[in-house]
């Protein structure tokens, strides 16, 4: 094979660098960021809403634990190819990336949350209970506090995961604009420097959210003299 | 006088209170001294509504009191200040400095637990129990790891407080300072007669 012909399989750095920058310079890439981002944080923060809300259910009702735990975790064992399919079926393609980004986090963030709770220091509870704290000022002062190390291990994992399932589903359902539909079309028309620099883009996105969601959580622990 | 009547908890075949009774005066520091395990901190959670007695009557209903744990159960993202805040109303908080004064914690108000030595988050702990409103205190051991001249000033501003101080100690010179002791033995709690 030729030099053109080792492009197919590995193209030169600076091949991938030339895509990069050429996609970068255009209006078409900003707006496929933005639509993916938006899409995945969507998904992002409604599996975190409802993984705490499941965890916080299963650990105060043995009744819900009975209910959901079982459900969350055939979840958490299934393929997410499948999910995606599914979900594709069920409903259209530009809510396909939101979903199954939910669907990844929910079961990191219940697991996460829902240990941190049954590990809570339960002489401080019964501290709050006895010095008549209310439910809100327990939660604020006891439960958060208590469960930070939890919720930041929940959210960092959750943040990467929703990234990567959110743009997998992308790449199978095409919503336009997205990152996975340009990385579909890089491979349909063998692309492969293109393919690498919105691989690339991808991961460095990837890597500057879960900087911004340390240096978050990290003014939040602050805040709370953590 | 609050009156305890006939406080019966058994925790399986052990019985730790059997037909308890007990009179605490209006005011002033009622010391509890005996052997450890006789049942000196279960009746204190007794009368906190922490543990429920089989049988028995207080005159003090467990919203009217306030305890000091054992151990100091403090919050480690709290700072000195914020312990007090925590339990006392926003109208209250002018009452900070002297609870601070009380514990011989000036100065130390944006101190967190982690910057305080053993007998000063003891101190900040009985800081804490006595900004809560109560009828009655119940105090688990206040004086641990506080050295001995301060926990008996700490005492005898203890005993001008409006409200009756119950206080478990061990420790000879506390005991000698209180209003009123009573030797315990145990279990079943049971006094000695002197």
């Amino acid at each position: 094979m030729d030099g053109r012909g080792n492009e197919l399989l590995l193209p030169y750095p600076i091949s991938v660098w030339n895509a990069l920058v050429a996609m970068v310079r255009m209006g078409e890439f900003w707006a496929a960021v933005a639509a993916s981002l938006g899409r995945i944080a969507l998904g992002l923060g409604a599996g975190i809403a409802v993984g705490a809300a499941l965890a916080v259910l299963t650990c105060a009702s043995p009744w819900c634990d009975r209910l959901f735990s079982p459900a969350i975790r055939v979840v958490r064992a299934a393929p997410v190819a499948s999910f995606i399919l599914l979900v594709l079926l069920w409903t259209g393609r530009n809510t396909v990336p939101a979903v199954i980004s939910a669907m990844m986090v929910v079961p990191v963030v219940w697991d996460s949350l829902s240990r941190g709770i049954q590990a809570m220091d339960s002489k401080l509870l019964e501290l709050a209970r006895c010095y008549r704290f209310s439910r809100w000022k327990t939660a604020a002062l006891i439960y958060l506090p208590s469960l930070r190390p939890h919720i930041l291990s929940a959210l960092t994992t959750a943040g990467g995961l929703a990234w990567k399932s959110g743009v997998a589903a992308e790449v199978l359902c095409l919503p336009e604009p997205s990152l996975g539909q340009r990385i579909y079309y890089t491979k349909y028309y063998l692309d492969i420097p293109e393919l690498f620099a919105w691989t690339a883009a991808t991961v460095a996105l990837s890597l500057i959210l879960e900087r911004l969601l340390r240096a978050c959580l990290a003014r939040w622990g602050k805040r709370w003299g953590l | 006088m609050i009156l305890c009547r006939d406080l019966t908890v058994s925790f399986g075949e052990r019985s730790v209170l059997d037909r308890f009774s007990l009179k605490i005066p209006d005011t002033g520091v009622t010391a509890l001294s005996g052997p450890s395990g006789c049942g000196k901190t279960t009746l204190l959670r007794v009368l906190a509504g922490l543990e429920k007695p089989q049988s028995g009557t207080a005159d003090v209903s467990p919203r009217q009191t306030a305890i000091l744990f054992q151990d100091d159960r403090l919050l480690p993202w709290r700072t000195v200040e914020q312990h007090l805040t925590d339990v006392l109303s926003r109208e209250r908080w002018g009452e900070i400095p002297a609870l601070l004064a009380l514990a011989e914690l000036e100065g130390e108000e944006h101190s967190y637990p982690a910057a305080l030595s053993g007998g000063m988050g003891r101190r900040l702990a009985l800081a804490r129990c006595l900004a809560l409103d109560a009828r009655l205190y119940l105090l688990d051991e206040p004086f641990a790891g506080v050295d001995l001249p301060r926990a008996l000033r700490i005492l005898d501003r203890l005993r001008a407080l409006p409200a009756p101080v119950l206080l478990v100690s061990h420790e000879p010179a506390v005991l000698a300072r209180a209003d009123t002791v009573v030797k315990l033995d145990g279990p079943p709690l049971r006094p000695v007669s002197l």
